[in-house]
């Protein structure tokens, strides 16, 4: 197959800021999400969850809610006909808890009713007899606890050893550092509407990450044979990871099929709180060697993740703590220790960052500690010890890709400073912002600066796809019209985008279809998550659109008489440069449609082996931020006023849009540093709210400045690197950082709370 | 919900809704029935499963995200916070009426050209904010924009894009 970058030539869509194709109807409110699904006789399901954190079952009395007029439908863990349990890794998580329960808000029963109310009211109704037990609430202490599962308390323990580990520096340093737990907080809802089919399956449409994985779950507890659960993409209002564990998927289906009515379930705020896993809290430990010229020497770590109740993607999740624990910093010496441990805390798995999030909280604040130890500038000391192109991960894996660390540094702290604090500056602006409390005399401002790492796509040996179908044809106007078949889930990425750009760029066709993405038509997209579908549907995208490429030439070269290696294709059209014939795509295709599918594979990952080591990463991606603050420290309080970032992007393929992951990543990046935590007490999730769980608003986010690297990735369709994930990762230790140099404190936790300013003076 | 999981006299004596009289709501200067509500609907509960208006979204329902914005009178309220009954025979004005008016078009074309959509769902309420702030306030500043927008949640765009979308339209109306 000719190189892609040979038909690269208009140039005018893919690295264009092409407008997305469905701004228009969400703006206008005209975009349906999947709270927005409707059907006649549609029931409205509602779960019932437990109010304990760990308790045993003794009894379920449904009764008192099918007694309700209006109530059609009331289900429980009996009522599931095949596998009792789900899991995305492993299924160890019961579809409704029947015995015992093991965190606050486990499902225990779900009804169907006529009304939304009448449903809230019915799942109140039924009686369920807890014997509520001690809740095992503290990661460390679980992991040699008795067992709270049948699969034990440790999902995963994995140990990195590489060079001498005990080989000593000139200077040590050593620290604890705790990141709290994080959710995910898209604005759109967990819902979805399931359909009870006259052939007995069941169509389902539910906003997610990844259709087929839902499905497959799904037909494993409907005991069904997956062809009969038909999973459809609803709309989706975003997603960071909290869309990829089945939430409400079985249920619907479950209670469709019992009452043999359409059901649509849309969770509140409160619900989808308990609904979807969140970010895994972490406990670290580090001790850092350094010689006396800067040189880093060894790093030791200890990784406590509270996985919560269930094992989602913990394993996946301190694979990627462990990996990244060092930084992206050239280290021979290491021993990182990691362990996923269950709690009866609620379920953590994948939110935006996946693990790289919570060690750049320590292997940040360690870097400050070694540079102010060495009495080197925090900067120069990191750009004397970051990875390059060839160096050796502490994994072992040797970077076969682009690295450009240094000069995400460079452009991070190279964008000028903001304007400084001076007496004039407005209240709103301050520290308290619109509560109008801070004292300019005594606000304080410091700037931090953080690099991070992650992983792109799924790594360890995992067999990651993606398949794509696009059909050419000619439209009742005769014009050629190419529509992709593509399973990929757009959650607000912008996928939907670059899917045209690739198609019009590659094809020179200018109508572009996306067929509504399903599971009954096309095999798997993968998830929309780690960062990964550019990559993963871009490249199969590319490569069908390359197969429907040679037939278009093999055709035009029947009907030119010449071989088709005499051919080229440029702007939807074939030409021979030796005569200048030349044929259109419309002439092409009214012999007939043309179609091709490909199922797309990215190159082999290896597992870590022994000492945790192997080549199990398919790419990297990188970014640095600088962050400025001003603090109140009477109060404790925080405003971030500009956090500038420099970022390996690899290729730009729609700049707006690049810059719009960038800025948002950032934002939920600065609201784990200083705002977002679930507050548990004793296993209780305390605030699941909006009015108690805080995410930034328009006044809390600053100035956003972005330098975007671009140093096209080896192996990487167009080039182009993942950009969701790297804003998330050092936004928020460059906030911490921050916070150190301008109180003077030593900030071990995040979110930083006003108490862990004001009270420590 | 989670506490009335554990009250024993949760459902006791639960009988069916019984709905209220038929009222009426101007709902984007059209006198539209609500029949068969049960009192205790909001008016996002009406708009969007009784009206078939689903612009006005429901993500917080509870006052905080404004993404159910509608202009009830001539102000901006979140529609999950108003009881559906208190806004009989008043004038509802959701996104869709917005839309028939024309007088949001260079909002939403701004958004849409800036970038400040992603998933969208707290787009419609943006847009009905954003409306009500320029009407009031053409010229306002940066940090005042931020003010008014800031009882309106966005998890996807970090707002960068949605303030220049603001700008945008401000510059447009301006020039225009």
């Amino acid at each position: 197959m000719v190189s892609p970058s040979v038909m690269r030539r208009r140039g005018s869509h893919l690295g264009a800021s092409v407008l997305r194709p469905d701004g228009g109807p969400k703006a206008k409110g005209e975009f349906a999400f999947s709270s927005d699904m409707w059907m006649d006789g549609m029931l409205w399901g509602r779960t019932l969850r437990s109010p304990y954190p760990a308790a045993l079952i003794k009894g379920i009395d449904v009764s008192p809610a099918l007694a309700i007029p209006g109530v059609r439908a009331v289900i429980s863990a009996q009522d599931v006909p095949g596998r009792k349990t789900f899991g995305l890794e492993r299924a160890d998580q019961p579809v409704f808890a029947s015995d015992v329960v093991r965190y606050h808000g486990e499902p225990v029963a779900a009804v169907a009713a006529d009304h939304p109310d009448t449903a809230r009211r019915a799942a109140a109704a039924i009686r369920v007899d807890y014997e509520p037990l001690e809740p095992l609430v503290v990661a460390e202490a679980a992991i040699n606890a008795p067992a709270i599962h049948p699969d034990g308390n440790v999902f995963r323990h994995i140990v990195i050893r590489t060079g001498d580990p005990t080989a000593v520096g000139d200077v040590v340093v050593e620290g604890t550092y705790e990141v709290g737990m994080q959710d995910q907080a898209f604005m759109g809802p967990e819902s979805g509407l399931a359909v009870p089919s006259l052939d007995g399956g069941v169509d389902l449409y539910v906003a997610t990450q990844w259709l087929h994985a839902d499905r497959d779950q799904i037909a494993e507890s409907l005991a069904m044979d997956p062809r009969m659960v038909r999973v459809s993409l609803a709309g989706v209002g975003g997603a960071f990871g909290g869309r990829e564990d089945v939430s409400l998927q079985i249920h619907a289906c479950l209670l469709a099929l019992r009452s043999g009515r359409p059901v649509k379930m849309v969770y509140g705020r409160d619900e989808s709180f308990f609904g979807h896993v969140h970010r895994h809290p972490a406990k670290m430990w580090y001790r850092h060697h350094a010689n006396r010229d800067g040189e880093l020497v060894n790093v030791e770590a200890r990784i406590v993740l509270d996985g919560g109740a269930y094992l989602s993607s913990s394993n996946a999740v301190i694979s990627n703590a462990v990996c990244f624990a060092a930084g992206p910093y050239r280290l021979a010496n290491a021993k990182v220790e990691g362990w996923a441990a269950r709690t009866n805390n609620p379920p953590c798995g994948a939110m935006r960052g996946f693990g790289a999030v919570q060690v750049c909280y320590g292997h940040e604040a360690q870097m400050d500690k070694l540079a102010a130890e060495l009495g080197m500038d925090p900067v120069q000391f990191r750009l004397k010890n970051v990875l390059r192109r060839n160096d050796k991960m502490i994994t072992g894996q040797v970077i076969k890709g682009t690295a450009p660390v240094e000069e995400v540094i460079r452009a991070a702290v190279s964008h000028p400073l903001p304007v400084p604090l001076d007496s004039s500056a407005e209240m709103m602006s301050l520290p308290g912002g619109a509560g109008m409390t801070a004292d300019i005399s005594d606000v304080r401002r410091g700037v931090g600066v953080a690099v991070g790492f992650k992983n792109l796509a799924y790594s360890e040996g995992y067999d990651d796809f993606t398949t794509a179908r696009i059909r050419l044809d000619l439209s009742p106007q005769g014009e050629p019209v190419a529509t992709v078949v593509i399973a990929t889930a757009e959650v607000g990425q912008g996928f939907v985008t670059l899917a045209s750009q690739i198609v019009r760029d590659l094809l020179g066709v200018d109508q572009v279809v996306l067929a509504p993405a399903g599971t009954e038509d096309i095999g798997s997209a993968g998830s929309s998550s780690a960062s990964r579908q550019t990559w993963m549907s871009g490249g199969a995208i590319e490569h069908v659109c390359m197969m429907l490429r040679d037939s278009l030439l093999e055709r035009a070269a029947g009907e030119l008489d010449c071989p088709s290696s005499d051919l080229i294709m440029r702007d939807g059209e074939v030409s021979r440069e030796s005569t200048a014939q030349r044929v259109s795509m419309t002439s092409l295709l009214a012999a007939g449609p043309l179609q091709a599918e490909h199922e797309f594979h990215h190159a082999k990952t290896q597992p870590l082996g022994v000492d945790g080591q192997g080549d199990a990463m398919l790419s990297l991606m990188f970014a640095a931020h600088r962050a400025v603050v001003d603090v109140d420290p009477d109060l404790g309080l925080v405003r971030v006023v500009q956090v500038t970032t420099g970022q390996d992007v690899g290729k730009a393929l729609n700049p707006v849009q690049v810059t719009g992951q960038i800025e948002g990543g950032i934002a939920q990046g600065i609201g784990l540093a200083v705002m977002e935590e679930i507050v548990l007490d004793e296993g209780r999730v305390r605030n699941p709210s909006f009015t108690d769980y805080l995410i930034p608003t328009a006044l809390d986010v600053p100035e956003v400045a972005a330098t975007l690297i671009e140093e096209p990735e080896p192996g990487a369709p167009f080039g182009a690197k993942g950009v969701g994930e790297p804003p998330t990762i050092s936004s928020g230790p460059a906030v911490a950082a921050a916070i150190r140099a301008a109180t003077g404190l030593d900030v071990t936790r995040v979110p930083v709370r006003p108490q862990d300013l004001a009270l420590r003076r | 919900m989670l506490r009335e999981a554990v009250s024993s006299e949760a459902g006791a004596g639960a009988g069916a809704f019984e709905p209220v009289d038929p009222y009426s709501i101007i709902l984007n200067g059209t006198e539209r029935v609500v029949e068969g509500s049960w009192i205790g609907e909001s008016l996002l509960y009406v708009l969007r499963e009784r009206m078939g208006l689903p612009g006005s979204k429901n993500a917080c329902e509870q006052g905080e995200c404004g993404s159910c914005s509608v202009m009830l009178d001539g102000e901006v309220v979140c529609a999950c916070c108003v009881l559906a009954v208190d806004a009989a025979d008043s004038e509802v004005t959701t996104v869709e009426g917005l839309n028939a008016s024309g007088l949001v078009d260079d909002i939403q074309s701004c958004f849409v050209e800036a970038g400040a959509v992603q998933c969208g769902f707290c787009t419609p309420g943006l847009v009905v904010a954003v409306h009500d702030l320029l009407g009031r306030r053409p010229d306002a500043g940066s940090l005042e924009v931020r003010e008014a927008l800031s009882g309106n949640l966005c998890r996807c765009t970090g707002y960068g894009r949605i303030l220049e979308a603001v700008r945008l339209v401000q510059e447009k109306r301006e020039d225009g």
